[in-house]
This record gives structure tokens, sequence and C-alpha cells, in this order.
């Protein structure tokens, strides 16, 4: 398949809500820093160093087996809204459309698993699951990994690992993340307790105005802070054993609301099942906190006729890219509240709430 | 008025509470809105250059330990990068600055991951010598071990040793 296609594609797979723990996991990913061996790192190399990198990078993809059929995209090629389409998508980073003219991006039809070249280092992996996966991911990210070992020379210390652009990353490479939908531990002011507990353990959770602050759409992310001195599947097995425990930790939390609450969060629910099914303006910010409620309500059995992965979709759905690609014209902020909020009415509608 | 543009009055007020320091982000209601819409990412928002910034000031994590003297001209002969660079920039230039800079680096490189020794994946022809390598310092800390009557830990290292020789075998087939 084409990007081209990726790009009118809305759904990805990751979004389709299937997976293990799917009713609170969203996605796991997996992501690896690799540098070839004597090129100065993007940040510091020249045109002509960087031009080699794309030109080494492009024929090692064209023989990866696991990539057949996928191109090689520079960025440059593509317009800016699909630059941030891939944003949105998360397949390239906000960083990677910037200063694009040597930057490229590999996506695989499925966006399971891409590959950005010249970001912050000069190969990025990312293999992307829906639902708690990060064992698979992993094992797709290290297979993509060996195929381009086998082709270019990396830059790799046997004592301190791979060596990438920031000593952040040093070592394994590897960054294992698990995006987590947390309402009630959120409801339950549970969350500070969570993440200072959680950064004793050498993991972090980020929200989305920084650590402690209160996040978007109650969704959460959690990832290792250590790339050195822990083998991979440690680093793997360390995230899913905390991402398991606070999973139930959410599921307790969900019931002793229900138990002492119940009113007052089918309340909540449903103020904001209104709200979705009726604004006419929406911000991204009020829409993902409405969704999420809505979306707490499908899994605690308070609503029904909603599919859950409503919540996975307009995630994506409703943010700026993805708005205008869909109305097939460039829209201001004032525009996509409007459109935004036409877009959820419809979405809902084939599925009334009883 | 608006920190972010500058020209609108700033109705929207941000706290964010980080270390314990507050930290205040005014904005208008036109940039906290694009604000919000950029940001549901798998990425961090702190970057490791504000970090390593915090490492260095008074008072940072790097200024009460012994820091090597940095000697103030000094190039990686790779790329040209110098030690000052890597402190604006919070980046590396190229994999020869680790070597070119070891004596500076692996004391951020132990804060940031408690440990200076990879025990991970390694390619092709280094994969056998990192294990070597990681079974060699089991071998020496079973030693210390049980010089130090600290069987229990010396039980769990053995049963390492064990694995790692079973895994070297397994790649030799």
């Amino acid at each position: 398949m084409s990007l081209r296609e990726i790009m009118s594609k809305t759904l990805s797979e990751w979004m389709k809500g299937t997976g293990p723990e799917s009713d609170i996991v969203i996605s796991s990913r997996v992501r690896l820093a690799r540098n070839l061996e004597g090129i100065p790192f993007p940040g510091v190399a020249g045109e002509e160093q960087l031009k080699t990198v794309v030109e080494k990078t492009k024929e090692a993809a064209a023989r990866q087996p696991l990539l057949a059929g996928a191109d090689y995209i520079r960025l440059v090629e593509l317009p800016v809204l699909e630059r941030q389409l891939l944003v949105e998508k998360h397949l390239i980073s906000p960083q990677h459309t910037k200063d694009v003219k040597y930057k490229a991006v590999v996506v695989r039809d499925d966006e399971a698993l891409s590959i950005m070249v010249n970001e912050e280092d000069h190969l990025r992996f990312q293999a992307l699951y829906p639902g708690l996966q990060p064992e698979e991911a992993w094992r797709l990210c290290s297979r993509i990994d060996e195929g381009f070992a086998s082709l270019l020379p990396y830059a790799v210390s046997p004592d301190i690992g791979y060596l990438t652009a920031c000593p952040t990353n040093v070592g394994t490479g590897m960054r294992a993340s698990i995006m987590i939908h947390l309402p009630a531990l959120t409801m339950a002011d549970q969350m500070k307790r969570l993440i200072n507990a959680v950064a004793q353990v050498g993991l972090v959770v980020r929200g989305i105005y920084g650590e402690g602050t209160e996040v978007l759409g109650n969704i959460f992310q959690i990832s290792n802070q250590v790339t050195l001195g822990r083998t991979e599947d440690e680093i793997i097995q360390h995230l899913l054993s905390i991402t398991r425990q606070i999973i139930d930790q959410e599921r307790q939390a969900r019931r002793r609301i229900l138990q002492q609450n119940k009113v007052r969060l089918e309340d909540k629910i449903f103020r904001s099942l209104g709200l979705l099914t009726n604004a006419r303006i929406m911000s991204s910010q009020e829409a993902m906190q409405l969704i999420s409620d809505v979306r707490l309500g499908i899994d605690m059995k308070l609503i029904s006729g909603l599919e859950p992965r409503i919540l996975q979709e307009l995630l994506v759905m409703i943010r700026p890219a993805h708005l205008q690609k869909l109305m097939g014209h460039e829209m201001e902020a004032p525009e996509r509240d409007i459109m935004r909020a036409t877009l959820i009415r419809e979405r809902m509608k084939p599925h009334p709430a009883k | 008025m608006c920190d972010k543009c500058g020209q609108r009055p700033a109705t929207i007020i941000f706290k964010l509470m980080e270390n314990n320091k507050k930290t205040e982000i005014h904005l208008c209601e036109e940039c906290a809105k694009s604000q919000s819409e950029l940001n549901f990412l798998h990425e961090p928002l702190f970057t490791f250059h504000d970090i390593l910034a915090g490492l260095f000031e008074p008072g940072g994590l790097l200024t009460g330990s012994p820091m090597p003297q940095v000697k103030v001209k000094q190039h990686c002969p790779n790329c040209g990068l110098t030690f000052s660079d890597f402190r604006r920039l919070g980046q590396l230039g190229c994999g020869e600055c680790y070597k070119t800079f070891a004596a500076q680096l692996l004391p951020i490189i132990r804060r940031i991951h408690g440990s200076t020794k990879h025990t991970g994946h390694l390619p092709g022809e280094l994969a056998a010598a990192g294990l070597s390598r990681r079974l060699e310092d089991l071998r020496q800390k079973l030693r210390e071990a049980i010089a130090q009557e600290a069987y229990e830990r010396a039980a769990e290292i053995r049963d390492q040793i064990k694995a790692l020789e079973a895994e070297a075998g397994a790649k030799k087939q």
C-alpha cells in the first residue's frame, strides 16, 4: 500500500480497539534509536552526510521483507497537512516535521511498523500495537533492527551499547511506552500518588502539560526512563508488570466509584454524552474529557449502544489535520471547533443511547 | 499579555507543578487552543536539554559530584564537537564523541541510568563479545559474593551465569 492510501485511511489498526486489556490500554509502542557508524548524528551532520544516510537507509529499506510494498517517503515531498496527519497517527514525531530537507519516513500498510530517518538519530524504528502488547511490539522492532543491522554497520560500543545523539537513549536505544486510559484513578485523585510511585521504579508517567498536571482525556503514557544497564526483555517485563498493577488499581477504583457514588457517576457520564450529542462548538480539550467520560460509561456498562472504540477513533479523528483532511480544506481553530462538534454528533448518531 | 504571541491579552493561566516548583504560563484564548490541540502525543514534553541544563545549574545534581576538569578546547576528532557544544545542544555529535568525552560523559550517564554498562542486545559479531564480557563480569561478582559469604546472592548470580551460558550455546548452534 502506498503512503497516499495510508493517509486516506482514517482508522489505523491500533485504533480498532482490539488487543489485550483494550478496555484500559489504548496502545503499546516500542521505539529503537540507531545510528550509522562513522557518520555524525543528524543534528550535527552536514548536507552531504545526511544525503548519504538517506541513500543508505533507502537501499536497506528496499531489501527488508518486513517492509514489502511500503514506500520510502522524503518529508519534503509531503504537503504540510499530510506531515501533520502522520504526527496525529503517531507515526512520526512533531520534531520530524521541521527542517525536513533530509528527513524521510517508511510506514508499513498496517501502520504497526514505521521508521523515521534523520530525526534526532539516523534511524528510529517504531512498532505500534493496539492494547497491552509491548512484547510483540519489541519482537517486531527487533526483527526490523536486525534486518538493517545486517546491511548497515551501526554506531555501537560493547560497553555502553548503541550510541545515540542524546545520552538518555544510549545502551538499548529502546523506549517502550503504554498509552493508558485512567479515568477512575483520576476521579479518585490518585494520579499524583501513582506518578510518584512509578517514578521510584524507573518509569515515567506523562500527562499533557508535564508531570503532575491533569491530562487531556485522562490518557497517560507510561514509559521506561532507563535505557542502559538492563536488557530489553527486563525493561519490557518491568513495564508490563507495573502496567498490570496500574490496570488492576484502575479496575478497583472503577468498582469503588460504582459502589459509593453510582448516581453521581451516571450524572457525569450522561451529562457528557448529552454535550457530545448536542453541542455545536467543541474544542479538542473539551471533547477529549467528554469522550473519556462516555468511554468509561461504556466500559462500566452504564451506556449501551456505543462501541468502546469511539475513544480511539475520535482521539485521532477530531485532531486538526484529520479534521481538515476529512473536510478537504484548511480551517482556522474556530471553524475546526464547529466541524469537530458536527463530526462527533455524526459519529454518535447511528447508535443513539437508551 | 500572552506569553506565546505577546499580542493578545492573556485570559487563560496554566499552572504547572514540577519538582515542587510552580510555573505559570499565561496564554490568550487562541494560543491556548492551539496549545491543547498539539498535545495528545507519545512524545515527552520536557527535553533532555532541559534536564541537562538543570544538572549543571548551581545546586543541580552534578554540581556537587566530582566533575572531571574539562579541557576547554577539546574537539571530537570525527565531528568537531566540543563539550560545551554538547552542553549547549544537549546532544552529542557522533559515536566517536562517546570516546572523546568519556571522562565527562560517564558521570552524566551514570546519573541518568544508574549504570554505565550495557547488558542488552548487540548486533552480530559484537553480540558474542558482549556475552563473554557479561559472563566475565558475573564471574567476578560471584567470586566477590563468595568471598563475602553472601551465599544467597552468589546463588542468584550463579543462575544468571547458567542462563547466559545457555544463551551463548544456543547462539553458536
